[in-house]
């Protein structure tokens, strides 16, 4: 596949609306298409709706009527040592027709190896065979679903010593090889640079911005590691930190408005919970980026 | 440069659900604190994230068992029977049988045949979509009996045939509130059908006989051959309160003579 000219032009990997959106879960399915909240697009994982019929499809296909989907796989396995899975290369384009989603998104991450799937966004060191590896795999991918995808910086807790490039420098140059998009998830580089003691602005900063399709935004869990330094874990279970609040304003300003999803997949709150959190990324964008704007404390008070 | 390794993958699979196996020679933190620590983070997603989706597909087995006994059985499956494909919607067909195998579970010896009737509520629930056909089609069948053993019935998608020596259906529907645990005589053999009707599963309970009957569409097999099943499992299998009771809950899709192309009656 020829490489983009990311450099000119963005990359148009994401025809998602530059607003907020959450991603959609089951117990949310019936209050989505009762009350039909006001928000820019609804993300689910593309393994869960890998069956053939019943409830999930059922709404889903309601769902989509009414609103732009964005589609996030979990379990593609770009980062893996082995082929992609032509089984599920397939399932993944048959739901790209049936639902036309606005965007595809997947992990700079391993999730199986050998016939087994551990359900888990493993790392990858970021050496040069890796790099290639990975570059296969998004040129297979996009050749297949005849689509750019956008793919997704990780959350890490271990680093390789035989990584030779960062992890900026890793998906810069995937995206200039493949022409993939970014998704930037904001939590995700909050929670690595926690853990591997950086700072989440320069890293940030030194991403391929102009690639960037989407973003995400999530809530984390702090633990320590063994010689007692923070180390935080990406579990989707909370609300989304001050601190990865203040990293998005920064991004929407330097970027403008962006696709920016509300990712829950633990403890998940009720319906209007999420949909204030999407407002208040909604505020960020429409102000800027200020965090201290008047608009967002009042949408702080959720039921 | 540094010399390059086997891909991460390679290395660091089969440490994941074995934590006496070390993790990759070059993983490493920028602190230098004891990387077992890290590690644990990916060890511990990868098993309790899978003993999740287990307790979402068998809650009623954990009520059985409790929490903590759940946990250590799935977390034996889990290392035992690791998921083969992403798609976790498939995982946990093998449950059952590894229940059956599991030596601590043996004073539940019902509980295998429980995790087998809630594994099935599981493929109904995802199974295809097929819209049924209405209870109005029995009149038109009987008004042409000579032939009813040329039909040939095709049951929705989502129905399947259940059956235990001990009473799990009525276990089962006690942890529902439907019934009470304390009456049940748990030799007491069950049967249901379980499939899902709109956009809910039901479990029916029926009998042995019926069972048989739907077992025998379900191999595609003829209406008379089915008829013989069931009869021959009860004398006094009644046919038409069965094909109502199916047409009723939406588990026929299609009715109509044998042979290719031929359906008289399709939704």
């Amino acid at each position: 596949m020829a490489p983009a000219n990311y450099g000119n032009c963005p990359v148009l990997a994401s025809k998602l609306p530059p607003r907020a959106g959450i991603g959609l879960k089951p117990q949310h399915f019936r209050d989505v298409l009762e009350t039909r909240p006001d928000v820019g697009f609804f993300e689910v994982h593309a393994e869960n709706y890998m069956v053939s019929g019943g409830p999930f499809h059922h709404f889903l296909g309601r769902i989509r009527e009414l609103y732009p989907l964005s589609l996030h796989g979990v379990g593609l396995n770009i980062g893996g040592a082995e082929p992609l899975d032509e089984a599920h290369l397939a399932r993944l384009a048959q739901l790209i027709e049936r639902y036309e989603p606005a965007s595809f998104s997947e992990h700079l991450a391993w999730s199986s190896h050998g016939g087994v799937f551990y359900n888990d966004l493993l790392p990858i060191a970021y050496d040069q065979s890796a790099l290639e590896r990975v570059c296969r795999h998004v040129d297979v991918v996009q050749e297949r679903l005849g689509r750019t995808m956008l793919l997704e910086n990780p959350s890490t807790y271990v680093e390789f010593s035989s990584s030779s490039m960062s992890e900026a420098a890793f998906l810069t140059e995937v995206v200039r090889r493949t022409g993939c998009g970014l998704l930037l998830d904001i939590n995700n580089a909050h929670v690595s640079c926690v853990n591997h003691g950086r700072d989440a602005v320069s890293y940030i900063s030194s991403l391929p911005l102009e690639a960037v399709g989407e973003l995400h935004l999530a809530g984390f869990t702090r633990d320590t590691d063994a010689s007692g330094a923070p180390l935080l874990i990406d579990s989707h279970d909370a609300p989304v930190d001050a601190v990865v609040w203040e990293l998005f304003g920064g991004v929407v300003t330097k970027l403008g408005p962006l696709p920016t999803l509300l990712e829950r997949d633990n403890n998940i709150p009720v319906l209007p919970f999420l949909l204030a959190e999407a407002r208040r990324a909604e505020s960020l964008m429409a102000v800027g980026g200020d965090c201290r704007g008047e608009s967002v404390r009042g949408l702080e008070q959720v039921p | 440069m540094t010399a390059q390794l086997m891909p991460v993958p390679i290395r660091m699979a089969a440490s994941l659900l074995d934590p006496k196996l070390a993790g990759p020679e070059d993983l490493r933190a920028w602190n230098g604190s004891d990387i077992e620590r890290r590690l644990a983070v990916h060890r511990n997603n990868v098993l309790s994230s899978l003993i999740d989706a287990l307790g979402d597909t068998f809650p009623v087995v954990q009520e059985l068992v409790g929490e903590a006994f759940f946990r250590a059985l799935c977390a034996s499956f889990v290392r035992a029977k690791p998921p083969q494909t992403p798609v976790l919607a498939q995982y946990g067909a093998e449950f059952p049988d590894f229940v059956t195998g599991f030596p601590p579970a043996a004073s539940v010896p019902y509980l295998a045949d429980v995790a087998r009737l809630e594994w099935m509520r599981v493929l109904a629930y995802h199974a295809a979509d097929a819209a049924p056909v209405g209870p109005e089609v029995l009149e038109g069948l009987f008004a042409c009996d000579g032939a009813l053993g040329d039909l040939r019935i095709t049951l929705h998608p989502s129905v399947c045939a259940f059956r235990s020596t001990f009473a799990a259906v009525a276990i089962w529907s006690a942890h529902q509130g439907i019934g009470e645990l304390a009456g049940i005589d748990i030799h007491a053999g069950d049967c249901a059908l379980v499939l899902r009707q709109g956009l809910e599963v039901l479990v029916l309970p029926t009998t042995a006989e019926a069972i048989c009957f739907v077992d025998s569409l379900r191999r595609g097999e003829r209406l008379d051959t089915a008829i013989a099943a069931a009869t021959a499992h009860a004398a006094n299998f009644d046919l038409v309160a069965l094909l109502a009771a199916l047409l009723r809950r939406g588990a026929v899709a299609a009715l109509g003579p044998s042979g290719p192309n031929n359906s008289w009656s399709h939704a």
